[in-house]
């Protein structure tokens, strides 16, 4: 029998909408947590958002990317539309760049997202420090690499309700 | 019916193109990002999405919360016991001082009356926990677990039982945001208890509090305690803010280059005492043009 491995080209039951909702809720409530201030805590959102704007890119896009970052900006009490534009950008080259990257294995997939996650980061310490802001330290740019470690086992968890067999086995716990 | 018969299969709508999409939500970020910035009028906004995340935030703060409580639980009662001697010791020793205060209030009152000089204003506040601090690694802000429903306002100064901690710059319906005093750039007037010499104090976001503008020969020494001047209209007069931690005198600049420590448990959590706003604020001088815009919030100076 097929492992069901994430690496194996088996075909996918559909995605559950409510799932890719329940997943992002979680990333967002994942942020808030009082863990957020310690240093390589990735971004959670930033990571779901691109996993899911890769593998399903009709259904999260530009606008799921644009409204969880305005949640994350006031919720973060940044500058409104800081989270949003580095968000949607993020939404938009993981959309376009789909098709390549899912091509690979997964560690190498994992290195193809690793600059566009430093860029959703970059592109937020770039918004703010001519505005005056504070450099937060270094720390900050350890986010995307934890990210991108994080890959593998966000792909594997992500898309593990997309595993369950078409015949329902009660003895079967997935 | 006939002119939908050319229309294609509806699998092969995607809705507008990507680059244009990509267009609209990055012009409405750019928008929301320079209005927010330049004109701060973005308020109502602001509070309506706080609406939605302040519950998932305060939910994502239980968890800390309950580990708090257990560890305060597990200390036992030694230490707390421990810590009610040591409190009931502290109290005896400001007694004299505390015991006394109401007489020299009242005796302070008296002779202000015979000077003819205002009366002095009286501290009142509204105790608030702090929540947590906030996400944005950018800044120094705090969130307390008291907003528009207790009538808090933006500006309100807030302090801990040590002395300043900062001030609130917005405020959501159940909750508020303080600055905190070493935030980059967040100004406090103060006053050298010692010299009386008067300055403003800038957070240098750090954690460490930069006096400017003291002129390099002025008299000032290490562990000067430094307490707010009062002038600003915000702050009541006679908080402590800072120490004086270190004073490097460089004869090429103008300036001493003086560093402070904050004396309030500024980035600790606990509770803060936001204060109610200034009753009266001094009118502007009448002729100094130059002036005549500062009547604002001083906290929130515009950056050079």
């Amino acid at each position: 029998m097929m492992q069901p491995t994430f690496s194996s080209s088996r075909i996918l039951l559909p995605v559950r909408p409510w799932f890719i909702v329940a997943s992002l809720f979680a990333a967002l409530l994942a942020n808030f947590l009082p863990t957020a201030h310690w240093p390589g805590i990735p971004d959670w959102v930033a990571l779901v958002l691109c996993f899911w704007c890769i593998r399903e890119t009709r259904r999260v896009g530009m606008g799921w990317a644009f409204f969880l970052g305005l949640a994350m900006d006031v919720a973060d009490g940044a500058v409104l539309g800081q989270h949003c534009f580095a968000y949607v950008l993020l939404a938009y080259f993981a959309a376009g760049q789909s098709r390549r990257i899912l091509w690979f294995p997964l560690a190498q997939q994992a290195l193809q997202i690793f600059p566009l996650l430093l860029a959703c980061q970059v592109i937020q310490l770039l918004m703010r420090l001519p505005t005056g802001a504070d450099f937060p330290g270094w720390g900050y740019l350890i986010g995307p690499l934890s990210a991108t470690l994080l890959w593998i086992p966000a792909t594997f968890l992500l898309l593990l309700p997309q595993y369950q067999p078409v015949e329902r086995d009660a003895n079967r716990p997935l | 019916m006939a002119g939908s018969d050319h229309a294609p299969p509806p699998f092969f709508k995607r809705g507008p193109a990507p680059l244009a999409l990509l267009t609209f939500y990055i012009a409405l970020s750019l928008a929301l990002f320079f209005v927010d910035l330049r004109l701060r009028s973005l308020d109502l906004l602001r509070q309506t999405v706080a609406l939605i995340t302040d519950p998932i935030q305060r939910i994502a703060q239980m968890p800390g919360g309950l580990v708090d409580n257990a560890g305060d639980y597990l200390r036992g009662l030694d230490k707390l016991l421990e810590e009610n001697r040591s409190l009931k010791q502290a109290q005896l020793q400001t007694a004299p001082n505390l015991l006394r205060l109401e007489q020299l209030e009242s005796e302070n009152d008296r002779l202000r009356k015979l000077l003819a000089v205002k009366e002095r204003e009286k501290a009142r506040g509204e105790v608030a926990r702090i929540m947590y601090t906030a996400r944005d690694p950018f800044t120094r802000r705090i969130v307390i677990d008291k907003g528009q429903q207790s009538g808090i306002v933006a500006g309100q100064p807030a302090i801990d039982e040590a002395g300043v901690v900062g001030q609130v710059t917005r405020v959501f319906p159940f909750s508020a945001e303080i600055t905190l005093i070493t935030d980059k750039d967040q100004t406090v007037p103060v006053q050298v208890v010692r010299s009386g010499q008067r300055s403003v104090v800038f957070g240098l976001g750090s954690g460490e509090l930069e006096l400017r503008y003291i002129p390099a020969n002025a008299d000032i020494r290490e562990g000067d305690l430094l307490v707010t001047s009062g002038l600003d209209g915000v702050y009541l007069a006679g908080f402590p803010v800072a120490k004086v931690v270190s004073i490097e005198r460089d004869n090429s600049y103008a300036f001493a280059r003086i560093r402070c420590a904050p004396v309030a448990a500024v980035e600790n959590f606990g509770e803060v005492l936001v204060l109610a706003p200034r009753a009266s604020q001094p009118p502007p001088p009448p002729d100094s043009p130059g002036r005549a815009g500062n009547s604002g919030t001083p906290g929130q100076e515009e950056k050079k």
